[in-house]
């Protein structure tokens, strides 16, 4: 009853939200100007937005198994196209990917094109047919499809090992910003950081996750572009920075020239050859397609129909940031360009100093003459999105916005990585496979059990600093890629693979892509081809289907029952083929 | 279901399947062989944006965005058009 209310009335309570969190940052800009401390600000700004964050949290509490683990499948396409943005769009793609632009210029595009074109394929391969089916895990519909538990357990280990270092990763990233702006400990910060991802996640499960993450999405995308369109505004007269930048790379370009810069920002394969380019951007959007944090989220709405129209919704809001973020690039490279590089190193822009004083600017005068020359100057891939504010000369409150886009954009996306591991352990280990006569109140219970057990677990590692977790990030789109893709794929498209083809196809697939990984990062394997590792995903993946093709074909067809089975799930008629309760 | 006859289903397939492929190819050119001609395209200059540098930061994402809805919608008019729509 109150559910349907809530539902109807979405657009207004979100409209309403929106607006007080305008309102309340105007409250701090005008207490910022009577003379409040910054370090207060950064205090309102963290806390309350997790506060808002935990109050949705608790109020989407739930008792019953469908709302925890997809919501009552009642997500309407918009609103879970912006929870899955949020889902997707982790704090290293809210801080780090401008900075990475920055860096690579050209060559970075490759992460903007991997990490959005990966939807085409959820829309057209597997969303509506997933939704169809009414799983409630990835992992389900492999064990479905594909006679069982051997499927199953191949299916949540390649998931653990894809979620786990990338949530290790999130909750580390909380812990950053945290730190950053409240002063705090990096330790005690991971910790506040749990706080908050625990009280989105632990009552309400999926339900409450959603809900949360489309409050988290309108914080992080205001955050993300109020500075950028700001100093768009301030150089160029337009505050359009996604079409003005382009009048900004012709500036860029002639003063790379003048000062002799050989690596200019839009010259294609620098850094990456065009083998590594086009392998990086393919391993990206399959691992897109195969994450099952983000699969899981079109597991929630209503229909086969809303399912498909919300893999747009998503793309459309993931779009918005990842289409502006070459143009933070762009812009801070012009203004390090024209107003950093040249000058008397004693008498350089505040924020080059701010953030120098902490370690992510750099500058070593080489040849001793007093001016910063671009050889000279080195910048963390974090400090392009977090020290705009300062260079677009805004007021301490908008760094403070920018601290909590930073933190939804983690949050959200522990979240959603948090849940689906605990869920494919407390639903796919635990219900289907160690006690399936447990009752309603006992599964749940298992499942926040499991959800703290893993936070914990993941938290405690993030605050050890794990530099290996942290660099093996990149390995998830890979893996995820090599591991599953072919199965979720060929499972709908292809009604001869058989249950020998998709198990071995998947370890096959899995095991390629680990052995290159490891063998190359730790046991200095040559690569092959000069693939680099991170796209490890280019071996893994054919060796996964034309595994599974062959050993299809060599073992008998899949039964009637099977055929019909999938018949049932390539229509979008007659509810959802898997009945759970 | 049982409520589709297996000749309206085959149908239906196939002309899902044909979508699947046109997509498929729309998204190979707007990822792959676009950007294969970055060095020619970036000759070409519009707004200050050297072509092959927009499309790998903009335009092939509109075109993502765009053939999503697009494909949702045919999808959904194939499936009216079989009578295998959702109620």
């Amino acid at each position: 009853m109150i559910k349907g209310d809530f539902i109807s009335n979405l657009g207004r309570i979100y409209g309403f939200y929106t607006g007080g969190f305008i309102a309340f940052v105007l409250l701090l800009a005008v207490l910022e100007q009577m003379g409040v401390p910054n370090r207060i600000i950064g205090y309102l700004f963290v806390f309350l937005t997790i506060a808002v964050y935990a109050v949705i949290g608790i109020l989407a509490r739930t008792a019953q198994v469908s709302e925890y683990y997809v919501a009552g499948r009642r997500v309407p396409a918009l609103y879970n196209g912006m929870a899955t943005a949020s889902d997707w769009m982790s704090g290293a793609s809210f801080v780090g990917m401008a900075g990475s632009l920055y860096i690579l210029g050209y060559d970075g595009l490759a992460f903007v094109l991997g990490w959005t074109g990966g939807y085409v394929l959820v829309a057209v391969l597997l969303a509506p047919y997933l939704r169809k089916f009414g799983a409630f895990t990835v992992p389900d519909f492999l064990a479905v499809r594909f006679g069982g538990n051997p499927a199953r357990v191949v299916g949540i280990i390649v998931l653990f090992c894809c979620s786990f270092t990338y949530v290790t990763a999130q909750i580390y990233a909380t812990g950053i910003i945290a730190s950053r702006f409240l002063g705090l400990q990096f330790e005690v910060a991971v910790f506040v950081g749990l706080i908050g991802i625990l009280l989105c996640s632990m009552l309400g499960g999926m339900r409450a996750v959603t809900w949360t993450q489309v409050a988290q999405y309108i914080i992080l995308i205001i955050a993300y572009l109020i500075p950028v369109v700001w100093l768009s505004a301030k150089i160029t007269g337009v505050p359009i920075p996604q079409i003005m930048y382009g009048g900004i790379l012709e500036k860029i370009t002639a003063i790379e020239k003048t000062i002799g810069i050989t690596k200019a920002h839009i010259q294609p394969f620098t850094d990456y050859n065009m083998l590594n380019y086009f392998a990086l951007i393919l391993c990206l959007m399959l691992g897109t397609a195969s994450l099952p944090h983000i699969l899981m989220r079109y597991f929630t709405t209503p229909s086969v129909r809303d399912a498909r129209i919300s893999v747009g919704w998503s793309l459309l809001f993931i779009f918005l940031l990842y289409f502006t973020a070459p143009s933070y690039a762009a812009f801070a490279k012009y203004e390090v360009l024209t107003n950093v590089v040249g000058q008397q190193i004693s008498s350089l822009p505040g924020w080059v100093k701010a953030w120098g004083q902490v370690g992510l600017v750099t500058v070593t005068d080489l040849n001793k003459d007093g001016i910063l020359q671009w050889a000279e100057l080195k910048i963390n891939t974090d400090v392009i999105v977090l020290a705009t504010p300062e260079i677009a000369g805004l007021p301490y409150v908008v760094a403070g916005l920018v601290a909590a886009g930073g933190l939804a954009a983690a949050l959200s996306t522990a979240d959603g990585l948090l849940l689906a591991i605990a869920n494919a352990l407390s639903h796919d280990v635990y219900y289907k496979m160690v006690d399936p006569q447990a009752d309603a109140k006992r599964r749940l219970i298992v499942a926040r059990i499991l959800l703290i057990i893993v936070a914990i677990f993941a938290a405690w590692l993030a605050s050890t600093k794990p530099s290996d977790i942290l660099s093996m990030v990149a390995w998830a789109f890979s893996l995820a890629a090599s591991g599953l893709f072919p199965a979720l794929v060929l499972g709908v498209w292809w009604k001869r693979a058989t249950t020998p083809g998709a198990v071995l196809g998947m370890i096959a697939g899995f095991g390629v892509c680990l052995y290159y990984l490891i063998g190359t990062r730790y046991y200095g394997m040559p690569e092959w081809f000069g693939v680099k590792n991170i796209s490890a995903g280019l071996f893994g993946i054919p060796v996964a289907f034309v595994v599974t093709w062959v050993v299809s074909l060599l073992t008998p067809a899949p039964s009637k029952e099977m055929m019909d089975f999938v018949d049932r799930i390539r229509v979008p008629r007659g509810g959802p083929v898997m009945q759970q309760d | 279901m049982s409520d589709v006859p297996p000749e309206k289903a085959a149908a239906h397939w196939a002309k899902t399947r044909s979508l699947m492929w046109t997509c498929l190819t729309i998204w190979f050119l707007a990822s792959f062989v676009v950007h294969f001609f970055v060095a020619t395209l970036n000759k070409v200059v519009i707004l200050g944006f050297p072509v092959g540098f927009y499309m790998a930061g903009q335009g092939s994402l509109i075109i993502f965005v765009v053939l999503i809805f697009w494909y949702a919608n045919r999808q959904n008019a194939i499936d009216e058009e079989f009578g295998v729509a959702e109620d």
